[in-house]
């Protein structure tokens, strides 16, 4: 290496080259895992079946005071149930608009769902203390309730909440166990994965009682009330074979027997496997965009060769006229590419590594390094260099000794 | 024979050509030219740098080569040592016919049969001395293990011994060249072939390069040297003059026969 600056700057090309392959593919898969783990979390077994509120008409918009009513109703439920007989089971649930409070502790806009026993098992979730709701609790429609983390913690801090009595609206509930929160799937990712609700469950039961289908607000002088008889059906299906097609049938059946589109049908199957697709596509669109500056790495490594090769043409005739063969000066000169680029892709690994660490820290961005990024990317640094140092090397054996040897 | 070194042996009379291609002793032959040509052709002109050659160089013959400049003595060694082919004719090393050679025999001929002394040294720039004088051992399919012993013993004999260590650029162009001598001996070559090997040298210092190739010939070695002043070619045994691409005449010098 006669040129230590020289070379130095080709290796910034590959090295640069290298990391970017390395960090685009771990920001891009630190989104789409996030994104799929996320879809996960609903199962992707189950199909959720939600209420939505249709679009406003603008010609009610002068009206005090107006109830809107829309979405599932016991009778979906029922059709689901009698039409999919290959469904294992339905969970319906509502959501109550109620504050919730223990103490002076208050949570103005708690998600509170009343549900069934098997919601728990549906959902995928698990207690983490005491008990979920039993059908004891739905048949007496009895005051109680399951917290969710972030509740119990806002209510009772770091005290034991089970047995306490926590107040929903005017009523109190009698605490009867707890909630592991949603699983994360990268610790070190702030945000990622964990719940973003503030989640109790009731029985569906009690809530009929208590609060009854009906939804209040009061906005800017006008009162609106919402009707809504199931918030979510969630259909745990038994045969993962057949979610896309209970999927499609559910939307044939709520669209023939809804008049609004006052619904939605989710299928974490079917956004699992968009999610995919996605992922494909941005890992293509980022990996030609971090493949093209390695391969401009590669032409800097190219063209410091060709000069090389030019300044070393007598020492070139030198060897030749020694006896070497041309396969010795095409190694002689391939290797110092591949040095040259190998060592380029060698920090180019441990700065891409970095990178990520970096852009999580700063932006809360999940990033995932996955094995095969700094193979792949490593793999593709030395191979550029070997296939552009070959035409420089070639170039070097093909030379006429004679010539080579006059060259000043 | 004439003796007198200051003739101008290059512009001899055509008439008084004595051609005498083969010194005919019964030698064994290292180096034969049958009917060589080497022809450039640039555009429709051509340059015949050697016109049909037949010569014959014999083991331990001491060879100068010498001529006008463009008279064809680089061509002429060259072909000898294998860097260049004849464009007709049949060049035979060693009892081989080259021209039925690749370029990887040819290299590996270079390699274990020929040592080459250049004008310019040409030594390798980043290699030290004891590296230079190995680099013909570095090609060999097969290369001796004794390769830095023996590069050392020959530093020793060019009297560089002390400088082993020490790159091109800081030695004299006297030193360099003994490095390429060494260099040239390193493969124990059936043949040194030297081209103007004291062109940049002062005479003091010419004369101590000659006097190594003298040492050499007497220990048996073939040696082929190129020069373009006469009274350096007179210092070898046969002076072949060349002309416009001929041999023109062959001259054996009145030098007291080796011992
Ligand atoms: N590569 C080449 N292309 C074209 N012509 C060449 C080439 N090499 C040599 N020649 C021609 O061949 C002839 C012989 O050249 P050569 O180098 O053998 O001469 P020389 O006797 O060594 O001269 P000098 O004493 O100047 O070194 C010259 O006329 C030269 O122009
Ligand atoms: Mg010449």
């Amino acid at each position: 290496m006669l040129h230590k600056l020289r070379s130095g700057l080709t290796t910034l090309g590959v090295l640069f080259g290298t990391s970017s392959v390395i960090a685009m593919l771990a920001i891009g898969e630190g989104a789409s895992a996030q994104a799929q783990e996320q879809i996960k979390n609903m199962g992707s077994q189950n199909v959720i079946m939600r209420s939505v509120k249709p679009l406003e008409d603008q010609n009610q918009g002068s009206q005090t005071t107006r109830i809107l009513s829309y979405g599932l109703t016991q009778e979906d439920r029922e059709r689901v149930e009698v039409n999919f007989p290959s469904v294992g089971r339905v969970v319906p649930s509502r959501l109550v608009t109620q504050e919730a409070r223990f103490e002076d502790r208050v949570i103005t806009q708690p998600r509170i769902v009343a549900t069934i026993p098997d919601w728990l098992t549906v959902s995928g979730r698990e207690v983490s203390a005491g008990r979920f709701l039993t059908e004891s609790d739905m048949s007496g429609a009895k005051n109680v309730c399951v917290l969710g983390t972030e509740v119990a913690r806002d209510l009772f801090l770091f005290a034991n909440p089970i047995g306490k009595r926590v107040k929903l609206g005017a009523d109190y509930f009698d605490v009867i166990g707890t909630i592991e929160p949603r699983m994360r799937f990268d610790s070190d990712a702030p945000g990622a994965g964990e719940e973003t609700t503030k989640e109790l469950f009731i029985p569906l039961p009690t809530a009929d009682n208590w609060f009854g289908n009906m939804n209040m607000s009061r906005r800017a002088g006008s009162f609106n009330a919402e009707e809504v008889e199931l918030h979510e059906l969630l259909i745990g299906v038994t045969n993962i074979d057949d979610v896309i097609g209970i999927a499609n049938a559910s939307r044939e059946m709520l669209d023939r027997f809804h008049d609004d589109k006052d619904w939605e049908v989710v299928v974490p199957l079917e956004l699992l496997a968009q999610a995919e697709k996605t992922k494909r596509i941005f890992n293509i669109v980022l990996g030609s965009i971090a493949g093209i500056s390695l391969l401009v790495g590669g032409i800097g490594i190219m063209n410091v060769m060709l000069a090389t090769v030019t300044e070393r043409t007598r020492e070139i005739g030198i060897r030749r006229a020694l006896g070497a063969k041309r396969r010795d000066i095409v190694a002689q000169f391939l290797v110092e590419t591949v040095v040259l680029s190998v060592g380029g892709g060698l920090f180019g690994v441990a700065l891409g590594l970095l990178i990520p660490k970096i852009v999580q820290w700063y932006t809360d961005m999940p990033t995932l390094v996955t094995l095969e990024a700094p193979i792949l990317a490593f793999t593709i640094s030395a191979g550029i260099g070997v296939l552009f140092g070959i035409y420089p090397a070639w170039r070097a054996s093909h030379m006429d000794p004679v010539d080579a040897l006059r060259h000043e | 024979m004439r003796n007198d070194p200051s003739a101008v042996v290059g512009e001899a009379p055509l008439e008084r050509i004595l051609i005498r291609a083969d010194s005919g002793s019964h030698a064994d032959p290292v180096a034969e030219f049958r009917g060589v040509e080497r022809v450039y052709r640039m555009g429709n002109q051509e340059v015949r740098a050697l016109d049909h050659i037949d010569l014959v160089f014999r083991k331990g013959e001491y060879w100068s080569i010498i001529g006008p400049s463009g008279s064809g003595k680089s061509t002429m060694l060259n072909v000898l040592g294998c860097l260049d082919r004849p464009s007709k004719g049949l060049y035979e090393l060693g009892g081989e016919d080259t021209g039925l050679l690749d370029d990887d025999a040819l290299s590996e001929l270079r390699s274990r049969r020929l040592g080459f002394i250049f004008q310019s040294y040409n030594l390798i720039p980043q290699l030290n001395v004891l590296d230079n004088i190995m680099v013909p051992l570095l090609y060999q399919s097969n290369p001796p293990k004794d390769g830095e012993e023996r590069a050392r013993h020959l530093a020793g004999r060019v009297g560089l011994q002390d400088r082993l260590d020490h790159r091109p650029r800081e030695l004299s162009g006297g030193q360099m060249q003994r490095v390429a001598i060494a260099r040239a001996l390193v493969n124990d070559p059936d043949m040194i072939l030297a081209d103007e090997a004291t062109g940049n040298l002062d005479s003091q210092t010419s004369r101590e390069i000659l006097n190594l190739f003298d040492e050499l010939h007497k220990e048996g070695k073939t040696i082929v040297f190129v020069t373009h002043e006469a009274i350096v070619s007179e210092r070898a045994e046969r002076v072949l003059v060349m002309g416009d691409g001929r041999v023109c005449e062959i001259r054996e010098t009145a030098k007291e026969p080796r011992a």
